[in-house]
């Protein structure tokens, strides 16, 4: 097994700012010499409640950007959604407070060698990773395409920077109240008729990679998507975040999508199998 | 300041330090070997390994509770041939103690997983886990019934008793604990691992049906401190020869140090691995400054130390 996360460390880190974007927290967080090894795809895992919570496991959060040249140091961006106790408590964190994060963690999008045209598709605040990714693929020279998608206006997270690395960019919402009115999964199929897409990346609700997986299928479009599931620990030893996958021999395994993802094949996730007994 | 001495023997086994990880906390290693050295640890007890591939229960497997967590793995692994081949080795090349955990379905099972680590050289002993609360079948949980623990331990003892330290990890679920200690004890067990998780359930109020995707699942972390101070304490008044292995929800040298005090010789470290990567670092370091601030001048003094008799 290759060493996944020979790059972690666990640092105290001082949080630079905290901002509220529509429904999300943007959060800056001064992680120093650790930003100039952080990949898109990577997640953080931090450590929430304070000394005497009685919340006793991380919360994982993916890394939406890295900064290593910032007035502050390296820092990261995270984009958190203060759904349960621990993302709440991290949304309060003002700016000066120091937290308990382990950073870098997990296996990141794979960046093509050639220039190829890619499409990235973000559902909700699953977009964030999105971004920092569209970056990184604009300097490999591929064409960047991102959809963007989520129920409602507040739930988009399309920051007007994030925008640069991008050649196009279409929103889609539920309720039609930002961009156009529908799934963010609905013009996949053309755009894969019409452009010459070599890989799509997408982040977002389980759902969501499912239904692109079942698009793609039987084409040429290789698809990595960012898969989420409830962690314990973040680093590959509690074995509770684990999803069916299969190996090239066709031999469905339980993966843990900590280590062996959080980005993974899709055509290798067994979606149909999510949930269940094997 | 005179130097403490840190060590302890599990059975005829060795160790420099009393702190270990907890089976199925720690997978085989590989994944804490990043965030420290694992020779600077008692050593490595290896997540419970069964004679096939397993895949385990299905997702969700997890559910935080109060100052704990429930977990319903299902003994997923790679099945005892793979783990020889591959995580044994790694281990070595580490220089860690190893403890093997091994999980049979039958008591035919654990006499051939024993069997099959006989020949490995490196294991400073085997531990027999008869109390997974996460299989299938209740019945398969042999810790809660006297009589089958004692035909799995005599099995496992016939195979390898006098070569490896046996040690036998018993279920908190269970009416009278030092009965069931004394009973695989008297059956060959040389040490004992208290204690495995303690069976619960979480209801989740949307779905209005249990949240996991096993129904129950181990309750562990520090939730569960005071039954496994209360079990180890219990087992050794009963037996204070018996050497114990004590867990369940240690998170500081203090807690390390409450269970050696109940009669432990040996701590294990499981969810606050979780938590925090390099919690055993940190308790090892908490629980020799604690010692020696106690007057203590080797670990094995405190063992039992809440037993003694009222000062007159």
């Amino acid at each position: 097994m290759a060493l996944i996360n020979k790059n972690a460390s666990q640092i105290l880190a001082t949080v630079v700012s905290n901002k509220r974007v529509g429904q999300y927290h943007q959060l800056i967080i001064n992680i120093g010499d650790l930003a100039t090894v952080c990949k898109p795809g990577n997640f953080v895992a931090i450590n929430v409640g304070g000394e005497n919570s009685r919340m006793i496991l991380r919360r994982a959060f993916a890394i939406s950007r890295v900064s290593s040249s910032s007035t502050f140091g390296g820092t990261m961006e995270l984009i958190v959604a203060p759904h349960g106790q621990g993302s709440k408590w991290l949304c309060a964190q003002n700016e000066g407070s120091v937290i308990d994060v382990i950073v870098p963690l997990g296996t990141a999008f794979g960046i093509p060698t050639e220039p190829v045209q890619v499409l990235l598709v973000g559902g909700g605040y699953g977009s964030a990773p999105l971004f920092g990714l569209a970056e990184v693929l604009n300097a490999r020279g591929c064409r960047v395409d991102m959809l963007l998608g989520a129920s409602t206006a507040s739930k988009i997270y399309a920051p007007m920077e994030g925008k640069r690395s991008v050649n196009s960019l279409r929103i889609f919402t539920e309720d039609g109240s930002m961009g156009q009115s529908g799934r963010v999964t609905d013009p996949i199929r053309d755009l894969i008729n019409d452009m010459n897409i070599a890989v799509i990346y997408s982040c977002g609700p389980m759902a969501m990679l499912s239904a692109i997986d079942a698009i793609t299928r039987g084409t040429d479009v290789v698809h990595q998507c960012a898969v989420e599931e409830s962690m314990a620990c973040g680093i590959g030893i509690c074995m509770t975040c684990v999803l069916p996958v299969s190996d090239t021999e066709g031999n469905i395994t339980m993966q843990r999508s900590c280590i062996d993802g959080p980005v993974m094949d899709g055509a290798h996730v067994q979606w149909d199998k999510v949930g269940k007994t094997l | 300041m005179t130097a403490l001495d840190f060590s302890t023997t599990l059975g005829n086994a060795w160790f420099p330090a009393p702190t270990f990880t907890a089976s199925g906390c720690a997978s085989s290693g590989r994944e804490l070997s990043q965030f420290f050295d694992l020779s600077d640890i008692g050593g490595v007890v290896t997540k419970s390994v069964m004679m096939k591939a397993r895949t385990g229960r299905p997702t969700p497997r997890m559910a935080e509770t109060p100052s704990g967590m429930l977990n319903s793995i299902g003994l997923q692994g790679p099945g005892i041939d793979a783990f020889i081949a591959k995580d044994i080795p790694f281990l070595i090349e580490q220089r860690s103690r190893i403890i093997v955990s091994i999980a049979g379905e039958t008591v035919e099972e654990y006499s051939t997983l024993a069997r099959k680590l006989r020949s490995v050289s490196g294991i400073s002993a085997i531990e027999v886990n008869i109390s997974c609360p996460n299989v299938e079948n209740r019945g398969l949980v042999f810790a809660c019934d006297p009589e089958a623990s004692k035909r799995v331990i005599d099995g496992v003892r016939r195979t390898i008793g006098g070569e490896l330290p046996i040690i036998a990890k018993l279920s908190p679920d269970v009416t009278d604990l030092p009965s069931i200690a004394r009973g695989v004890v008297d059956a060959g067990a040389d040490a004992l691992a208290l204690i495995n998780t303690v069976l619960g359930m979480v209801i989740n109020v949307d779905t209005m049906r249990p949240h996991l995707g096993g129904k129950t699942g181990g309750l562990s972390g520090p939730a569960i401190r005071p039954i496994a101070v209360r079990a180890i304490y219990q087992v050794h008044a009963a037996m204070p020869q018996v050497p114990i292995l004590g867990m369940g929800g240690v998170t500081s040298g203090k807690d390390a140090l409450e269970m050696i005090a109940a009669g432990a010789s040996g701590i294990s470290i499981g969810t606050a691995s979780f938590g925090n990567p390099t919690a055993i670092m940190s308790i090892q370091n908490e629980l020799k400054e604690l010692l020696v601030t106690k007057g203590f001048t080797s670990m094995r003094q405190a063992i039992g130390f809440a037993h003694r008799p009222e000062e007159v």
